[in-house]
């Protein structure tokens, strides 16, 4: 994968460049064969959510912030699919790790929470999509929300296993301390704000101006590329609270549940 | 066949008009946009369709609604796994835009834009016979800003992130050039009843 290269000056240009362009080339083959992948672990994160840990021997490696398909098949063949965040960084140790939630009702994520056990086999294709990715070379600014945080952790982990130098800064929002996932992993580069119940001594609030003004006062050389991950209410928030502060609108990706 | 132990999935009354591998969403309408929805007033909001066109034509929102109201009923399909069903779009049929800009024989690809700049490609036959609207209503109110408003461009036979929202314009060109997320991986055409999805399938 490769840094995107300019487009040829003879492509068409919508007379406003507002978009923000994509960060890697995806391979399209790679992305388009469907693996199989082997369950090996299941961590609990919080009361709802949980890490599966899974053993892809031909995966291609990704980017942080990617996301691949995944696949089960019914013994009647019905199938049934979904997209999830990669959560692990690109170790290149042959295993990924994904962190769903436990959605009501939810044929995957149900599968996921009530079934599944090491040594389950499933189905995954990817990784997909050049646009949320990250490949560790700009100052980051995460900001995400609930399991919103899972391809932002991605960034974070990349990020202390490379030991980069690069600055990053990651604003995750929950509801309550115990449904912070990945809360023990959380370092100095990582602010929480608690939306309805907070530790002693911390404030109960949404995600505002006043946590994002001393980021963007002075950021760092080259600017924030900014990455936001969440359900749309906190991505609109979110984003609205960026540009209000002064972050270019071509430097902000949107990655929203749905 | 690579079955899942213990994956049932739901009783098996299979829906049909589901095209492979998609769910029915419900009542919901997730918001994809992968940027930040732009404050773009209705007074604002222009129509433009140029390129290899006979004339090139511009409208605003009152000039968009004086042509022949056409509405869409049915379903609409993302590229992220839900279908929606039953859905109505109101606004013009995109014929009555092109017929009036006249496109010329070479015309062959379109890239659709918005107003921010995400671009969409499509081939003029996806665009033509009733098959594409602009649309300004959603069951009978305006369209919302993150679904598109003032405008977006509906064309719910391809998966809907061709469907491009805050639509600015359409180019009409004599070859394919990707948009936006065909250059992020994605399918050139986005048939969902042939599930291209990625590059590739």
């Amino acid at each position: 994968m490769t840094e995107t290269a300019a487009p040829p000056p003879a492509a068409f240009a919508p007379p406003t460049r507002f978009a923000v362009p994509g960060r890697i080339e995806v391979d399209g083959r790679v992305a388009g064969a469907w693996q199989p992948a082997t369950l090996t672990e299941i961590r609990r994160e919080t009361p709802r959510a949980s890490t599966f840990r899974l053993a892809v021997p031909g995966w291609a490696g990704h980017v942080p912030g990617q996301h691949l398909m995944l696949r089960l098949t019914a013994e009647d063949g019905y199938t049934a699919q979904r997209h999830y965040s990669l959560a692990s960084g690109p170790d290149g140790s042959g295993h990924i790790e994904l962190t769903l939630d436990h959605v009501r009702g939810g044929e995957v994520s149900g599968w996921f929470h009530e079934v599944a056990r090491p040594g389950d086999r499933i189905e995954v294709r990817g990784p997909l999509s050049g646009f949320f990715a990250w490949p560790g070379d700009r100052p980051a600014l995460l900001l995400g929300a609930g399991s919103g945080v899972v391809p932002l952790m991605s960034m974070v982990r990349h990020h202390r296993a490379r030991g980069l130098t690069v600055p990053l800064r990651m604003l995750v929002s929950a509801r309550g301390p115990e449904e912070l996932i990945y809360a023990r992993e959380l370092g100095t580069e990582t602010t929480p704000v608690f939306t309805r119940r907070a530790p002693d001594g911390m404030p109960v609030g949404r995600l505002s101006a006043a946590h994002l003004a001393p980021l963007l006062a002075r950021p760092p050389a080259g600017g924030w590329e900014a990455y936001v991950c969440g359900s749309n209410s906190f991505a609109e928030h979110a984003s609205r609270l960026l540009v209000a502060a002064g972050q270019p609108v071509e430097r902000i990706r949107i990655e929203r549940f749905g | 066949m690579n079955t899942t132990r213990g994956f049932t999935g739901p009783s098996r009354a299979a829906r049909p008009g589901l095209p492979p591998g998609q769910y029915d969403a419900g009542d919901d309408w997730p918001v994809l946009s992968a940027e930040v929805t732009p404050q773009l007033a209705a007074d604002d909001w222009t129509f433009r369709v140029g390129g290899l066109v006979a004339e090139p034509r511009t409208w605003d929102l009152s000039g968009a609604r004086a042509l022949p109201a056409s509405a869409y009923a049915g379903d609409i399909h993302c590229v992220t796994g839900w279908s929606k069903f039953g859905v109505r779009f109101g606004g013009v049929s995109l014929d009555a835009f092109l017929d009036a800009a006249r496109p010329l024989p070479s015309a062959t690809h379109a890239v659709a834009y918005s107003h921010t700049g995400y671009t969409a490609n499509l081939p003029l036959a996806d665009l033509t016979g009733g098959r594409a609207w602009i649309a300004w209503d959603h069951e009978g109110r305006p369209l919302s800003p993150e679904h598109g408003g003032p405008a977006r461009l509906v064309v719910p036979h391809l998966y809907f992130w061709k469907s491009v929202k805050w639509v600015a314009g359409l180019e009409l060109l004599d070859h394919d050039e990707p948009g936006f997320w065909e250059k992020n991986g994605y399918h050139p055409r986005g048939n969902p009843w042939k599930e291209q999805r990625y590059s590739g399938d």
